[in-house]
C-alpha cells in the first residue's frame, strides 16, 4: 500500500525533456507563459499549442496524463466561455434570445481565451511531470536566492522543503496505521456529518503531532551529528549544471519570441 | 611506542548534567575515565538511563562536557572550530532507523554528510559508488527511505558514516527497532568493518549475545563507570549483571543455573556452542 503514496505528479523517464536542468525548465515555463499571452492571433497560439503537444510527444508522457490535469479547470472553461458568449459584443450577431445576443467577436475572444488557459496547462505539466519535486524545489530556491539579501534564507528553506518531501510518505502511512489501530477499537471515519468526522479524527491528530515533533527532534540531531550546520557552505552530490540542451532549448524560445515580434503574431 | 593501539576517543574526568537537571540525585553521568582504540570493538551496556546514550552524544560532540574533556584524535570537543573535524572522524548511528535518513533517495542521503564537509561533486559522487559497493546497496541507490525495511534503513545510515571515512562509529543501539534477520544483517556488517577497515566501533547494546561479540564491554550504572573488561570477564560476572537489572547471555546465564545444580561447567561460558561443547565434554567423561 505505501508503494502507491506518490508524490506530485513526477512519471520517472529518460527523455530530453526529464534530463533538462529543473532551474531551466523553471525559466523556459516562465517564457513560455509571457509569450503565451503576448500571442494576440490564432495563427500564433495555434502553432504555440502544436509545439507544445510536440514536447509532449518528445517527452514520451502519455497523453492521459495531460487530460487528467485538464479535468480540474472544466469548470473554469464553462465559464470563462459563458462571460465571454454573452459579454463581450462586437462582429456578426450570431444568436438572440430576447435582449440577449450571441456575437461574433464573444465566440472568437472565448475560444482564443480557452485555447490559451489548455496550453498554459499545457506546458505547466509538462514541467511537473518530468522533474521530481525535489529538483523543482532546488530549482525554484535558485530564483530565490535574491531574496538571501532580504534576510531570507533561501538554502535552508530548500532543506526544509526536501525533508518535508521526504517525510510525507513515512507520516502518511504513519496516519494509515494509526488510523486502522483507531478502526479496530471501533472508531468510524466514514459515516456521519462532517462535523462528526472531524471529531473522530482528534485522537489520530494528537499521536501524529507527537510522534511528528519526536521525529524533528531526532533527525535534527542526526542532521547535526553529520556535520550539518545552519549557514555552512555545503556542496551538492549532483551539481545543478547547465549543460548544452539547456541553452539549446533557452534559444529555441527566444527564436519564438523573435518569430511572434516579426510576423505580429 | 611501538604497537601501543592508538586512541581514538578518550574521555578523562568526564561528566555531564543535562541543564535544568543539576538537582537530580545523580548526574547524567560523572567520572568517566574511558579510552576508545583504534580498530577496537566496544560494547557499552548499562540499565535504562544509565547514561549511555549521554556518552556517545559527548563523544560526537553534540553535547559538550559540564566537566573534565574528550578528545577525539587528541582535539578536544570544546574546541568549536574543530567540530566538523570531530563529527567525521566520530560517526553516530541512532536506534530509530526512520529519523535518521535525511534526503529523498538513498543515494542522496549517503551523500548527505559530504555534502556537510563541502567536497567537490565528482569525489561525493566516487565515495557514494565505494560505499553502496562495499555495503551491498548498489540496487537500492535510487529508492526513497520510506519503501525501505528497517535493517536496510541502518545500513543505508551505516553507510552514510561510512562515506565519510570515519575513525570510530558510535551506534546507540542500533538493532533494537529490527526482527532477527536485520539485527543479523547488521552484526554482520559491524564486524565486517572492524576486520576490513580498522573502524572502532562503540556499540550501545541491550542483547547481551551482541555485547559478547565485543572486545571490550563496558559497564555504566546511575552515570558512572562500573566496569569494564573483555567480555569473557564482564559478562560472566552475573551478580553484578543482576544487581543493575542486567541479564548476560543465554548460555551464561544457563550455564550458571547447571553450575548452581552441581554440573562442573567452566565460568567463562558466553556463547551457546561453548555451552553445548562443555555440555557434550561432560557427558563423554561421565
Ligand atoms: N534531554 C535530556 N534532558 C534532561 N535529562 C536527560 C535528557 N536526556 C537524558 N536525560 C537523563 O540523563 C540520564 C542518562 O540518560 P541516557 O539517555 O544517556 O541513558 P541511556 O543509558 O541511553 O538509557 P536508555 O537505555 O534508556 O537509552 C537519565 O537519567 C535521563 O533521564
Ligand atoms: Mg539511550
Amino acid at each position: 500500500m505505501s508503494r502507491s503514496i506518490t508524490l506530485g505528479q513526477y512519471l520517472p523517464g529518460e527523455s530530453l525533456i526529464h534530463r533538462l536542468n529543473p532551474r531551466m525548465k523553471i525559466l523556459a515555463l516562465l517564457l513560455f507563459l509571457i509569450l503565451l499571452f503576448s500571442l494576440k492571433t490564432y495563427g500564433g497560439l495555434t502553432a504555440l499549442f502544436f509545439i507544445a503537444l510536440g514536447m509532449i510527444a518528445v517527452a514520451k508522457v502519455p497523453f492521459r496524463y495531460f487530460l487528467r490535469g485538464l479535468k480540474p479547470i472544466l469548470y473554469i472553461v464553462v465559464f470563462a466561455l459563458i462571460i465571454y458568449l454573452f459579454f463581450t459584443k462586437g462582429g456578426v450577431v450570431l444568436l438572440r434570445i430576447g435582449f440577449i445576443t450571441v456575437e461574433s467577436e464573444g465566440v472568437r475572444e472565448g475560444i482564443f481565451v480557452i485555447a490559451r488557459l489548455f496550453t498554459l496547462i499545457l506546458f505547466s505539466l509538462l514541467v511537473t511531470l518530468t522533474t521530481t519535486p525535489l529538483s523543482l524545489t532546488y530549482g525554484m530556491s535558485y530564483f530565490l536566492k535574491p531574496l538571501r539579501y532580504f534576510g531570507l534564507p533561501t538554502e535552508e528553506v530548500a532543506m526544509i522543503m526536501a525533508i518535508a518531501l521526504r517525510f510525507i510518505p513515512t507520516l502518511m502511512e504513519e496516519s494509515q496505521r494509526l488510523m486502522r489501530a483507531q478502526v479496530a477499537r471501533g472508531a468510524d471515519f466514514e459515516t456521519g456529518s462532517i462535523f462528526r468526522k472531524a471529531k473522530s479524527l482528534v485522537p489520530l491528530i494528537v499521536p501524529l503531532f507527537v510522534s511528528a515533533f519526536r521525529r524533528a527532534d531526532e533527525l535534527a540531531l542526526a542532521m547535526e551529528a553529520r556535520g550539518y550546520r545552519l549557514g555552512a557552505r555545503r556542496t551538492r552530490m549532483y551539481e545543478d549544471l547547465i549543460a548544452p540542451r539547456d541553452w539549446a532549448v533557452l534559444s529555441f524560445i527566444l527564436v519564438l519570441f523573435s518569430a511572434a515580434l516579426a510576423f505580429g503574431l | 611506542m611501538v604497537n601501543r593501539p592508538e586512541i581514538i576517543v578518550e574521555a578523562r574526568n568526564l561528566a555531564y548534567h543535562y541543564p535544568g537537571e543539576e538537582a537530580t540525585s545523580f548526574p547524567a553521568l560523572s567520572g568517566i575515565n574511558v579510552a576508545v582504540y583504534r580498530g577496537e570493538y566496544l560494547a557499552l551496556i548499562g540499565p535504562n538511563g544509565s547514561g549511555k546514550t549521554t556518552l556517545l552524544k559527548l563523544f560526537n560532540a553534540l553535547l559538550v562536557p559540564s566537566d573534565g574533556e574528550v578528545r577525539v584524535e587528541g582535539v578536544s570537543t570544546i574546541d568549536e572550530v574543530e567540530i566538523p573535524r570531530i563529527r567525521r572522524i566520530c560517526g553516530m548511528i541512532f536506534q530509530n532507523p526512520d529519523n535518521q535518513l535525511v534526503a529523498t533517495t538513498v543515494e542522496e542521503d549517503i551523500a548527505f554528510g559530504l555534502e556537510n564537509l563541502a567536497l567537490p561533486s565528482a569525489e561525493i559522487r566516487q565515495r557514494v559508488g565505494e560505499v553502496a559497493r562495499m555495503l551491498n546497496l548498489e540496487h537500492l541507490l535510487q529508492q526513497p527511505p520510506h519503501l525501505l525495511s528497517g535493517g536496510e534503513k541502518q545500513r543505508v545510515a551505516i553507510a552514510g558514516v561510512l562515506a565519510m571515512q570515519p575513525g570510530c562509529i558510535l551506534m546507540d543501539e542500533p538493532t533494537a527497532m529490527l526482527d532477527t534477520a536485520s539485527r543479523r544483517d547488521v552484526n554482520d556488517m559491524v564486524r565486517m568493518l572492524r576486520q576490513n577497515h580498522n573502524i572502532a566501533v562503540v556499540h550501545v547494546t541491550h542483547f547481551p549475545e551482541e555485547a559478547a561479540f565485543a572486545e571490550r564491554v563496558i559497564v555504566l550504572n546511575q552515570g558512572r563507570l562500573v566496569r569494564q573488561g573483555p567480555p569473557k570477564a564482564v559478562l560472566t560476572d552475573l551478580s553484578l549483571l543482576h544487581s543493575l537489572g542486567l541479564q548476560s547471555t543465554a548460555a551464561s546465564e544457563l550455564a550458571a543455573l547447571l553450575r548452581e545444580d552441581g554440573f562442573e561447567l567452566p565460568s567463562q561460558l558466553l556463547h551457546n556452542r561453548e555451552l553445548v561443547d562443555s555440555l557434550c565434554s561432560l557427558e563423554l567423561k561421565s
